[in-house]
């Protein structure tokens, strides 16, 4: 048996999660994201990168920022001042009204409505203010991370599963959202409601402002007391009810499978047990709520009690007028508020701040196959492609294609055989440029492959591989995808040339039927041919086919066949195929061993020679007869 | 589907659900009754205070007992509401997960055809958001809508007992506030949704762009997906926006009012208090009273909106249980310890529920009889209506004419247990469940002592020996949440999974299909045994597997137009041959012939 890397299929299952990754020193890029502990250089890079990333966001959006900052000082300088106008009133106005003076009662009452007006219209300003500026960042970093994760390589998408990179588009941005949406802008409030709080009680009467500081001192440790457990409430409460979630989607998804083999009761048997942990969980984390709101309205109403009564013999000494007192008990009761909101947000900022990481982290990884500075342009490519001095490993690893020298002429077809992981698949894949060869060059008309602008390469260049994606939307917007401009006469076209027309105006609704939906029923076989009339729409100069029609049943093919004849006509074509019905249309076969050509030539010479192709050819004859 | 129901009529239909728990929920109504009472009293105190004990330089003894009845009253209001959750929160869970366990029962029995029609993740929203809200309307929003609807009515009364003008004053801010808090949750619950929605369907365009990373950047169309992914972040971005802004306009109203009915309180009251109409510690009272009603005020539109948003959600969640399973047993099924497997199809056609009345049946007057222990091959092109015929033997779907019998017994008289025993099937698509590889193989075996023995038998001749390579060999998980198999490795998976359950009468949809030529001749050899004595329907693509066949169905546009053997077939008939042969020549695999002669190779030079 060959000892060839088996890098084309890849019998050896994947983990999904925490793929084998060689522990790194350095912190750059996504590298280090799954390992728990870092040492201290580590973990200061890696917040100096989310800071630059946090940075790099407001920067664009300076002005708001200000605005909003302005904005939330002043809105929350206006809500306090409500009851120390109340308690100048019935301190001041009040007794001057009583020697028959309405000037201070009247300035009492416009500067309160003054400060209700400005308190209402600026925290509403604050409000509208804050979310403009966060969605600006959130919109910019999830164009970033999108525009990012495209210009990506292969290479690092094989390698960084599609679980992963999909979850930092998704729920790592989310809690950001939900930080920036919420959190940064209840902190800010509830913070500076706070300090001006505590300002406004220490200049109206500093004792009662050092009572409160008092109060402060239990309330810190139960708030800190309820960040943290509820912080592990939360985590077990989403590890619980992903289970849930992943058994619930699996069973509707399988019902098939679940009722062809009678597997109700045992899915219910699970069920209960896991809806049963998610319920604990659920309690769990009420009860904690149910230790930590009723601790706040305590602290709040001792506190209160407090005041009450250290105000109370200062009011009988005379030290101090009702009024305040007034204002007194109405501040330090509404003191506390906050910090309910405020324990939520440690929490969200803590989530936030790991998703940040692991954004930045993607953010910084560095695409190994680049577009060139200044491209060659190439209008109409011919098709001729040479290597020169080919040589191809992934990373520093041992060699998959070893050195070689090769020239496709324009319009030649060109067959690849060689058993699974003889490297076929690796060898398209450097013509497509998904991977840059590791030494010499491939050439297209004369052009090095990376001196290509991305657009006139793809134009040229197309590869169908035989995992057909459709993606949602209609079966003309798939074939579409070949050409975006194209009219509906063109996609209809391209269809028949592939033998794909017939099925499709037999879907429920032609080419406007939707592939995702649920019933639209398209067949694998379906799929490889819309993604076959995709290629034909593109009309490249260089078509790439890896094991394109795998899946289809022996009439398609039949029909493909024909129409590949058709559509190879006078384009450079590289056709991997199991099948060698295949073989037969091609110009010239290329037999791949170890990742080296070892046999070349037009099917006749190799069928008539004595090589590894002429004895499979032979044993071939010999199964017909 | 919806009907229309009132507020009332839905919320009966939780009645059932919620009876055993009422008492419990009214004593968190009390509870809840009981903290409001504290906060109410608090205010009080302090008039009393004001006006008996400060202003008229009293004994220092009532400022302690005034702080005294404080603290009492304070720590009251924390107990009762620590009470509220204590007396309601493990009834409201227990309720939500029963409901939630016998969704999941019911929907598992629903028919296939229904969850044709219903997407996971509408039917997953269900069970758990829509859950998730019916308890915190029951815990918290129903407990409290009428706590603070009781809490108003008493502040008020008490500002007008301290004042009826200034509580005059206050009324004609609130009452807006209420009507306006009501309509902001209503249509800001609408908003939410449209932004989740957008969410969501920007999240399927990110699966998309990676999972169809080779499709884009071998056609070159980064740019296109990229400018979809803008058009549809920025609409969400829109949407966010609008949010903020009706939440900005909703607390500017909120607490603008109040505020300014207060501003105008401060100055009547004081002008009130000149004249003597109220007292210096009334207007503290009044106040402090205030600042409780207003939050009140405030919270009551929300709570009445939340009560509509949970009306919708057990509708939606009632939409679900009131769908009629229409797949069921019979009350008094017939049984077949032992059945022969002998398998009629009589003149069954079949069309999908949710088929336009003018296209015709998929299936359309199928006639066909398998002997006991017969394989039988069925042939046709894509879209001939194989897969539909084969869903019809383990009733995933009931034919919609005509009958299937086996040994003379129409499968609908059968219990689906039993039918189910004595049918097994593997699909084209093949579904493994996040479970161990024993655990999805042994699936459709009843608990027995030879477990072991029958895993291995199935794994052997579905050639799925890669198993015991795994890191935990047949205990190592797989699916979602564990290691991610090959298409090939899943469908000879699949294959064992049916060949394990031994049943009389096995339905294989194309089940070789992502095999590569070797693998697949090893399985055949082997299939063949187990085949021997097993009624077999076999969906076939190729001429290799058509091989395993004793006889060959002929499928064209939902009927079966040839039956025999395959060489007859190959004589009489065009379709046959166009279907199942190669203009010229019978497809080789080149792969593995390759394989074949290296290993040759080796073989001489040793």
């Amino acid at each position: 048996m060959s000892a060839a890397p088996k890098q084309e299929k890849q019998e050896k299952p994947n983990r999904r999660t925490r793929a084998g990754q060689p522990p790194s020193i350095i912190s750059s890029g996504v590298s280090n994201e799954d390992e728990v502990m870092l040492d201290r250089a580590q973990n200061k890079s890696v917040r100096t990168r989310s800071f630059k990333l946090l940075g790099s966001l407001i920067r664009p959006n300076r002005r708001q920022f200000i605005w909003t900052a302005f904005l939330v000082v002043f809105s929350q300088i206006a809500r306090v001042a409500g009851p120390a106008i109340i308690a100048f009133g019935i301190d001041h106005a009040l007794p001057s009204l009583l020697q028959g003076d309405s000037a201070l009662l009247w300035a009492a009452g416009i500067t309160y409505l003054i400060a209700a007006v400005l308190a209402a219209t600026l925290t509403a300003g604050y409000v509208l203010a804050a979310a403009r500026l966060s969605q600006e960042m959130l919109l910019d970093l999830r164009l970033r991370v999108f525009r990012h994760t495209q210009r990506l390589s292969l290479e690092f998408h094989e390698k960084y599963t599609s679980g992963r990179i999909i979850s930092r588009q998704t729920s790592d941005l989310e809690a950001l959202r939900e930080l920036l949406d919420s959190g940064v802008s209840s902190l800010a409030s509830g913070l500076m409601y706070m300090i001006f709080t505590a300002v406004t009680i220490f200049v109206l009467d500093w004792p009662t402002g050092l009572l409160l500081l008092v109060a402060a001192i239990p309330m810190t440790f139960l708030a800190r007391w309820y960040q943290k457990h509820s912080q592990i409430a939360y985590r077990s409460s989403r590890v619980v009810s992903a289970k849930l979630i992943v058994h619930f989607i699996e069973t509707m998804t399988g019902i098939r499978a679940v009722k062809a083999f009678r597997r109700e009761k045992v899915n219910a048997d699970r069920y209960d047990e896991l809806a049963e942990d998610y319920r604990k969980v659920t309690v769990r984390s009420i009860n904690l709520n149910g230790v930590f709101q009723p601790g706040l309205v305590l602290i709040g109403n001792v506190t209160v009690a407090a005041v009450l009564l250290f105000g109370g013999f200062r009011v009988l000494g005379g030290s101090l007028e009702v009024g305040a007192l007034l204002a007194l008990l109405l501040y330090s009761k509404r003191f506390f508020q906050p910090v309910d909101q405020m324990a939520m947000f440690y929490n969200s900022f803590q989530s936030a701040a790991a998703a940040l990481e692991k954004v930045s982290g993607l953010l910084e990884e560095v695409p190994t196959v680049r577009p060139p500075k200044n491209p060659v342009p190439l209008k109409d490519a011919q098709g001729l492609i040479e290597f020169d001095g080919v040589e191809f490993r992934y990373g520093d690893g041992p060699v998959i294609l070893p050195r070689m020298d090769l020239t496709i002429p324009a319009g030649q077809t060109i067959a690849l055989v060689g058993q699974t992981g003889a490297g076929k698949s690796t060898l398209a894949k450097v013509i497509a440029r998904f991977y840059d060869v590791s030494e010499g060059s491939i050439t297209l008309d004369g052009v090095d492959l990376r001196q290509l602008s991305p657009q006139d390469l793809r134009r040229a260049v197309v590869m169908v591989t035989q995992e057909a994606f459709l993606f949602s939307g209609s079966v003309a917007d798939n074939i579409a995808l070949g050409k975006p401009e194209a009219s509906r006469e063109e996609i209809e076209q391209a269809a028949r040339a592939v033998g794909a027309h017939d099925f499709i105006t037999s879907l429920p609704e032609g080419y406007d039927t939707d592939v995702n939906k649920r019933g639209g029923r398209v067949s694998s076989g379906q799929r490889q041919l819309i993604s076959f009339a995709r290629a034909f729409l593109a009309d490249p100069a260089v078509l790439i086919l890896d094991e394109a029609t795998s899946s289809l049943d022996i009439p398609s093919e039949r029909l493909v066949q024909q129409g590949l004849q058709k559509l190879l006509g006078n384009r450079t074509a590289l056709i991997i195929a199991h099948r060698l019905s295949t073989v037969e249309i091609a110009d010239r076969v290329l037999v791949v061993h170890d990742g080296a050509v070892v046999e070349d030539g037009t099917p006749a010479d190799l069928i008539s020679g004595n090589g590894r192709f002429a004895t499979l050819h032979a044993a071939w004859q010999d199964s017909l007869v | 589907m919806p009907t229309q129901t009132t507020l009332w009529e839905s919320l009966r239909r939780l009645y059932p659900h919620l009876k055993p728990i009422i008492p419990r929920l009214v004593l968190g109504l009390f509870a809840a009754l009981g903290a409001s009472v504290m906060v109410l009293a608090i205010p009080q105190v302090f008039r009393v205070l004001v006006n008996d004990a400060l202003a008229e330089g009293q004994a220092s003894s009532t400022v302690w007992i005034a702080s005294g009845i404080v603290l009492v009253l304070g720590v009251l209001e924390a107990v009762f509401v620590a009470l509220r959750r204590f007396f309601v929160i493990n009834p409201a869970t227990t309720v939500e997960t029963n409901l939630r366990t016998s969704f999941y029962r019911h929907l598992q029995n629903l028919a296939v055809a229904f969850h044709d029609r219903w997407g996971s993740g509408q039917l997953l929203s269900r069970a758990m958001s829509d859950l998730n809200l019916m308890r915190r309307w029951m815990a918290f929003g129903a407990i409290m809508l009428v706590v603070d609807a009781i809490t108003l009515t008493a502040g008020v009364a008490i500002m007008f007992f301290m004042s009826w003008p200034l509580a005059l004053i206050f009324l004609t801010a609130a009452v807006p506030v209420m009507i306006y808090g009501f309509r902001f949750r209503t249509s800001y619950s609408r908003v939410s949704r449209k932004s989740q929605d957008q969410a969501g369907d920007l999240a399927t365009t990110v699966e998309e762009s990676v999972h169809g990373i080779r499709v884009l950047k071998a056609f070159g169309r980064s740019r296109e997906a990229l400018d979809a992914f803008s058009d549809q972040a920025e609409e969400l971005r829109e949407t966010e926006i609008h949010k903020a802004k009706s939440l900005a306009t909703f607390s500017l109203i909120v607490t603008l009012l109040p505020e300014l009915a207060l501003g105008a309180s401060l100055v009547t009251g004081i002008l009130l208090a000149v004249n003597g109409d109220v007292t210096i510690g009334g207007l503290v009272a009044f106040f402090a009273t205030a600042g409780v009603v207003a939050g009140r005020v405030e919270f009551i539109g929300p709570l009445l909106a939340m009560t509509f948003t949970a009306k919708t959600a057990i509708d939606r969640h009632y939409e679900v249980m009131e769908s009629e399973n229409t797949i069921t047993g019979p009350p008094d099924p017939r049984t077949l310890p032992d059945p022969h497997g002998e398998v009629t199809f009589d003149d069954v056609s079949f069309r999908y529920p949710d088929a336009k009345d003018t296209s015709t049946s998929v299936i359309d007057g199928v006639n066909l009889t398998l002997r006991a222990g017969e394989t039988m091959a069925l042939v046709g092109v894509t879209g001939c209506g194989k897969s539909t015929l084969l869903q019809l033997v383990p009733r995933l779907y009931d034919v919609t004419g005509g009958a299937i019998r086996i040994d003379g017994i129409d499968l609908r008289e059968f219990s689906l247990e039993e039918l189910r025993r004595h049918v097994a099937v593997a699909f084209e698509d093949t579904t493994l469940f996040s479970n161990s590889v024993r655990e999805n193989v042994l699936m459709g075996v009843d608990a027995q002592d030879d477990d072991d023995a029958i895993l291995t038998e199935a794994l052997d001749v579905a050639q799925a020996h890669f198993v015991y390579s795994l890191p935990e060999g047949v205990d190592t998980l797989i699916g979602e949440e564990g290691l991610s198999l090959s298409g090939g490795q899943r469908q000879r998976l699949a294959l064992a999974r049916a060949i394990a359950a031994k049943p009389r009468v096995l339905v294989l949809d194309d089940p070789l299909s992502a095999l590569d030529v070797r693998t697949e001749e090893l399985v055949e050899e082997r299939l063949r045994e187990v085949l021997a004595d097993t009624t077999t329907l076999i969906v076939a693509h190729r001429p290799s597997t058509v091989a395993l066949a004793d006889r060959v169905a002929l499928m064209e546009n939902g009927r079966i137009s040839e039956v025999g053997t395959h060489t007859e077939l190959l004589a009489r008939s065009d379709h046959y041959r166009y279907v199942i042969a190669s203009l010229t020549e019978e497809p080789v695999d080149l792969d593995s012939e390759l394989e074949e002669l290296e290993h040759n190779d080796q073989e001489a030079r040793a």
